[in-house]
């Protein structure tokens, strides 16, 4: 039975189909999520994809976190489901309060849609089960608010119970501590900026997303 | 009362004339603006239609030529794809952020009107050159609001050409390209039928912004400050998140077989949309104009009617489908207003309330159709013999440090690009700063990949057409054959922009003609048929013409894409060869221009043999016989070796360069190409059998870019100098000038 | 008691110690143009609607709330508020 990813839908989100290819091309099963319905069904995990939500308008994230769909989120991650929010997905769920700190925007104020080598520094989390602490991923960032901003007190919290998942080998976007993802105490819940739908497969230059994704579906079917 | 009023809003007197003769009748003001916006240069096309006649349209995939929002063609597995290229010109030099934003979002339209999803944006821009200041901010701008726009209605812009010249400094030039892809059978056009249906106006609220704007800005020129000044309240703001919702909203639509007709409002608003759908219906209308929702009060009938504001349609729809569209559009949060009926008979009229007075009515077709046509004088330049004459080869001196010379002739355009998405619906297997770029063809419905893919270029010189506009355009659209060659891919449909000055110029207008000849003389060549196009005329400042330039963007198909295309990245030890006619010539060339030489000839192009290039060209790229490729154009042989070194990180030792006339020349039909050793017998068979000449350059090897007797340069320099060019003179926060 | 209308106004700004990019580019720019002395750039957004309350106090209540769960994000910004009878 292939895991079922539930993918939201915003208005303004625009990886929701990407995130529902590459995560069948690897044989789970994708299903989309209206943002004003209230209930994620019987999936099994849940992305929250990349987009302008509600056109990024106030702030990325500031509007989609009110959603009624995000309740739902909440209570599925409360229950202890994976959840990953990528780009956009990141932003709304720092907003939502379920990640701490900020996407502020990029240091060269500039949108950047470029490739990225980023560090995996911890395994056990929903997205990175199967990759290998230090391995080196070739991901694609494509944002303008990807600066991650924190208090320092958060970012001592972030170090001391390892939940830096990703960091940057060349941070493209002046984030803190080379932050490029993060995830919760319960580590079922994980944000990164990076695009791993999009490095799905050799043709479009890098298939190093797959072992993220992998690792959803694996943890997603537990 | 019309005597004075017909001028103000730019109409001739002739003009008025046919507008009295078509009503029986003065107009009146509601009336009167509409003919005026309709019969604007920039809708009715009326000074160069005449020679668009001679383009040619037709093959036997062609399934929407010229005339409707997009060209369609048949890519075959059921999936059409739709094609356009539009001009922002006028806007972008006034508001570059909004006037780029506001283009990207007319194009998208566009397509998606035709009930295709767009999937890719290309971006070909003219700025003035880098040192001006008030260029560099307007280059930032454009760049900005392309970005803004693009990346946030979620379409990914794949690639482009950023080019900077004097001839731009006062006239900058933003033409979008957009491609989208439609299951065949889903072909939707613009067009009423049926009396008794709704026409129903979707997306955003209709204000006072841009009255006149398009129409107005792109019909007459910059004259002085003040007038620019008057023109400001044209420009438009563009919402990307409001166009977002309207592209989801109306496919579903489309999908769910609920319209009967879709239009999209451009330049000259309600008027346009309105008459456009019910003149190709053949049918009439009856339009409420005070249904339209407006978000500034005390607005007259014929502002609602010329409004240009932003993402809005207007779609026909059976009586009995309404509600469930009004349903789909409040899913998307998509205001939706029925403001109008179909009728019979032709006439389009404008009403205050369904059954309420009549404020304006016309023939929707005279609109159209009557538009007056202009045979506009035309004149060769009084000094071409001589301008002709004076030839590049002889007036330059070979320069003092060629390394640095051909070192100036190419940048690396990512700082453009970065800020663009390249990458969204995983189609892109080959993007941005590339000859072409690839996308996988997958069915727009089902998602199914074909296995094949697509290949996109666009491609335009004006160096080539101010020397010579009719062998310029031939050479433009034989560079974009050899783009599409370079990627393994045939060439299946144009499009066109045409760029050009003040029409009331005959010298502008022999120019056009020119090209025109120029593009029909190639696409004939090719059998690539023209299947839609935009003319941008007015394109001066200070009374002087920008030098004419036609842009094509050309879409091609790669019939097995299973591997990604090689690119130009060779590998230490490959063989590099010259496929392609020898040339030395520098007439048009970037260096001669560069150099302060804007004159000269251009060698007519050899299309048997170019086609026989391209043949070779596309045979190596789809059997592998080739690791590496790139089309030499802007900055001639050199600029295609310095290219593929720094894409590689692998210098290259060259001999057999005869002098700066052979490293810069710009003559058509070449390629460089990397072979490794043990292919190299292969490809020069293959060469000599379609009897395509083959110079050996070299050796691709080393960390310097080494042309024997002419260049040394360390790759590190080449490539420091090479990436610094854009974020040097537009990265660090430029000011207005 | 009969609700009366506020018109406000809320500045919203990076927080004192959040790095603002935009700020420091517009600072650095600023000498190029012949301006001397310009110091401490901060860049915000303004947003101004009106509210309906009884008093001033409970408009300003209801407006403080608005910026603590919507129009900021504390992590990193901070309001301040104007407030005033239309």
């Amino acid at each position: 039975m292939p895991a079922t990813v539930g993918v939201v839908v915003f208005p303004g989100s625009n990886c929701e189909h990407d995130v529902v290819e590459s995560v069948e091309a690897l044989g789970g099963q994708g299903r989309l999520l209206w943002h004003g319905d209230a209930d994620v069904g019987d999936v099994d995990a849940v992305v929250i994809p990349g987009g302008f939500a509600h056109g990024d308008y106030l702030r990325p994230g500031a509007i989609a976190r009110f959603s009624p769909m995000m309740s739902a989120v909440t209570d599925f991650a409360a229950s202890g489901g994976p959840v990953v929010g990528i780009c956009n997905g990141f932003q709304v769920l720092t907003e939502a309060g379920l990640l701490p700190g900020a996407l502020q925007k990029n240091a060269g104020l500039k949108f950047l849609c470029q490739p990225a080598t980023i560090e995996v520094l911890v395994t056990n989390t929903a997205l990175t089960g199967n990759a290998t602490r230090g391995q080196k991923l070739s991901i694609p960032i494509n944002h303008f608010e990807g600066n991650y901003t924190c208090t320092p007190d958060t970012l001592a919290e972030l170090r001391a119970e390892d939940r830096i998942v990703f960091t940057y080998s060349d941070n493209p976007n002046g984030s803190t501590a080379n932050i490029a993802g993060i995830c919760n105490a319960r580590r079922n819940v994980v944000g990164l900026m990076p695009h791993p739908e999009r490095a799905s497969n050799q043709l479009l230059g890098s298939d190093d997303g797959n072992v993220l994704l992998g690792s959803l579906l694996d943890a997603a079917s537990q | 009362m019309t005597d004075a009023l017909h001028r103000e809003l730019g109409l001739t007197d002739d003009e008025l004339a046919r507008i009295i003769e078509i009503l029986g009748r003065e107009p009146n003001h509601v009336e009167l603006a509409m003919y005026s916006v309709m019969w604007s240069e920039h809708c009715s096309y009326k000074s160069s239609r005449i020679h668009l006649k001679r383009l040619p349209t037709e093959a036997d995939h062609v399934l929407v030529g010229p005339g409707e929002n997009a060209g369609v063609i048949d890519a075959g597995d059921g999936i059409a794809v739709a094609l356009r290229i539009e001009s922002h010109n006028h806007p972008s030099y006034i508001e570059p952020y909004q006037g780029a934003a506001t283009g990207v979002g007319g194009i998208i339209r566009d397509i998606f009107t035709m009930g295709a999803r767009p999937i890719a944006i290309m971006d070909p821009l003219r700025f003035g050159p880098l040192d001006d200041p008030r260029s560099r901010w307007v280059a930032e701008g454009v760049v900005s609001g392309v970005s803004g726009y693009g990346n946030s209605v979620g379409v990914p812009n794949v690639g482009g050409e950023t080019v900077f010249d004097e001839t731009y400094k006062g006239n900058p030039l933003v033409n979008v390209f957009c491609l989208g892809v439609l299951p065949t059978e889903r072909l939707v056009l613009g067009q009423a039928s049926g009396t008794g249906n709704l026409a129903i106006l979707l997306g955003s609220t209709t204000g006072r912004d841009g009255i006149g704007g398009v129409s107005v800005l792109a019909s007459a020129g910059f004259s002085d400050d003040e007038a620019d000044a008057d023109k400001r309240p044209s420009v438009q703001v563009g919402d990307p998140f409001e166009e977002k919702r309207l592209i989801e909203a109306c496919l579903q639509l489309l999908d769910e077989g609920l319209v009967v007709g879709i239009q999209d409002l451009g330049g000259a608003g309600l008027c346009c949309a309105a008459s456009e759908t019910a003149s190709r219906g053949g049918v009439g209308m009856d339009f409420d104009v005070t249904a339209v929702p407006r978000r500034e009060e005390g607005m007259e009938p014929y502002e609602v009617m010329t409004s240009e504001s932003q993402e809005r349609m207007l779609a026909i729809v059976e009586p009995g489908e309404a509600d469930r569209v009004l349903e789909i559009c409040e899913k998307w949060e998509v205001l939706a207003t029925v403001v109008g009926k179909v009728t019979e008979g032709g006439s389009l009229r404008i009403v205050d309330g369904l059954d309420g007075p009549v404020v304006g009515e016309v023939p929707a077709s005279s609109l159209h159709d009557d538009a007056p046509l202009y045979d506009r004088p035309r004149a060769e330049p009084a000094d071409l013999s001589e301008a002709r004459a004076d030839l590049a080869d002889d007036a330059l001196e070979a320069p003092p440090d060629m390394a640095a010379a051909l070192l100036s002739l190419v940048h690396d355009a990512s700082w453009v690009y970065s800020q663009y998405d390249h990458q969204l619906f995983l189609n892109t297997v080959v993007g941005p700063g590339s000859d072409a770029a690839v996308l996988r063809l997958k069915h727009p419905t089902t998602g199914v990949d074909t296995g094949r893919g697509l290949a996109l270029t666009t491609d335009g010189n004006h160096r080539w057409c101010a020397v010579d506009p009719y062998v310029g355009t031939v050479m433009t659209v034989a560079e974009s054959v050899l783009n599409l060659a370079c990627v393994g891919a045939r060439p299946q449909a144009l499009v066109n922009c045409l760029n050009f000055g003040n029409p009331e110029h005959p010298e502008v207008m022999w120019q056009l003609s020119q090209a025109v000849d120029g593009m029909t003389e190639a696409c004939e060549a090719f059998d690539l048929p023209v299947v839609g196009g935009n003319v941008s005329l007015y394109n001066e400042s200070g009374g002087s013409n920008i030098d004419p330039t036609p842009i094509v963007g050309v879409v091609g198909l790669v019939d097995d894409l299973s591997t990604v295309p090689p690119g130009m990245s060779w590998a230490d030890g490959d063989r590099l060869v010259m496929l392609g006619p020898p040339s030395s010539w520098l007439s048009g060339s970037k260096w001669a221009f560069d150099s302060g030489h804007r004159r000269g000839s251009l060698r007519p192009v050899d299309l048997e043999l170019h086609i026989r290039v391209t043949n070779l060209v596309r045979a190596l790229v789809v059997s592998g016989g080739v690791s590496a490729v790139h089309d030499i154009s802007t900055g001639g042989l050199g600029g295609a070796l310095v290219e593929m070194a720094i894409a590689s990180g692998v210098g290259c030792t060259v001999a057999r360069v005869g002098g700066h006339g052979e490293l810069f020349s710009e003559g058509p039909s070449r390629v460089v190409a990397a072979i490794r050793p043990d292919h190299l017998p292969a490809v020069e068979a293959a060469a000599g059998d379609l009897g395509v000449p083959l110079t050996r350059l070299g050796l691709a090897h080393g960390d310097a870019i080494a042309v024997k007797g002419l260049v040394d340069v360390p790759l590190a320099a080449a490539r420091s100098a090479w990436e610094r060019c854009l974020p040097d003179a537009l990265g660090a926060g430029t000011t207005i000038g | 008691m009969t609700p009366m209308t506020f018109d406000v106004q809320v500045e919203v700004q990076l927080r004192p110690g959040v790095a603002d990019p935009q700020g420091s580019t517009i600072e650095r720019a600023i000498p190029n143009l012949g301006f001397d002395g310009v110091s401490k750039v901060r860049v915000g957004k303004s947003i101004r609607f009106q509210v309906q309350a009884d008093t001033e106090d409970a408009a300003l209540n209801e407006v403080n709330q608005l910026c603590e769960r919507f129009l900021t994000n504390p992590v990193i910004e901070d309001a301040t508020i104007s407030i005033q009878a239309a």
